[in-house]
């Protein structure tokens, strides 16, 4: 059984992936809790594709992002919610590409000892995640396309987060 | 007078769809800002003018946020974009 290679190459998977590809929640469920030794707890977020009400008639997305920026971005969240929380391993993906109403768009994973650290790190970091890291929806229709506006609401929710500290 | 810096500029989303490119080179006299690109670029015309206009265009200098203030090295990657609407 090459146990220890398999360990190291879920490794090298923590972080960050952006990917046109689906994922699997149990997967990653799954690789969190082989990751995370003694967690006592993990809390995982996943996005939805939505109509956004812009236009009619809504078929899907398509996610433009900025290769490399996106990546930073997302990590640099990740090494703040380290210096938040206590928490142990932490997981995002992000779509990007023609996506169909009701596909899966994001997911955030965290393992924590404890669930409140878990559930704060997720959602801080899927707050920060839409108001700073190089993603663009643009909403797709027959009759048309339409680049989705960023929501005072969202930034709203992610200023939350400043003053706490 | 110095030699001009040349600055990597980059567009997307909407901004790389309406100005009809996502990639250009700049060149700038050295100690020129992002500002000073944006008012290098808006100079050209329509459709260029958007970017002095009412709508927000986000800035990153070497893919980290950055301000119209900030001034720009030779070889620097300058992004223009949207304001982000991810997640």
């Amino acid at each position: 059984m090459s146990w220890p290679c398999s360990l190291r190459s879920r490794e090298a998977d923590m972080g960050v992936r952006v990917q046109t590809a689906d994922f699997d929640l149990a997967t990653e469920y799954q690789r969190l809790r082989d990751e995370s030794g003694q967690a006592g707890a993990i809390a995982t977020f996943t996005g939805l594709v939505r109509d956004y009400g812009d236009l009619q008639d809504v078929r899907g997305l398509f996610l433009e992002h900025y290769p490399g920026m996106t990546e930073t971005v997302i990590n640099d969240l990740i090494q703040q919610a380290h210096k938040r929380w206590h928490i142990q391993q932490v997981q995002v993906i992000h779509r990007v590409g023609e996506l169909l109403l009701g596909e899966q768009i994001v997911f955030v994973g965290v393992s924590s000892a404890h669930r409140t650290d878990a559930f704060a790190a997720c959602q801080f970091i899927m707050d920060a995640l839409k108001t700073s890291a190089p993603f663009w929806k643009k909403e797709l229709t027959d009759a048309g396309e339409h680049w989705v506006e960023q929501r005072a609401t969202d930034l709203i929710q992610a200023q939350q987060w400043d003053q706490d500290d | 007078m110095s030699q001009p810096i040349q600055v990597h500029v980059k567009l997307f989303a909407r901004l790389r769809e309406e100005l009809g490119t996502g990639d250009l080179t700049l060149a700038l006299p050295p100690g020129s800002t992002a500002a000073d690109a944006l008012d290098q670029l808006a100079a050209q015309g329509e459709p260029w003018q958007q970017l002095k206009g009412d709508r927000p265009v986000m800035l990153a200098i070497n893919q980290a946020m950055a301000k119209p203030v900030n001034s720009l090295q030779d070889g620097d990657e300058l992004a223009l974009f949207p304001p982000v609407t991810g997640g």
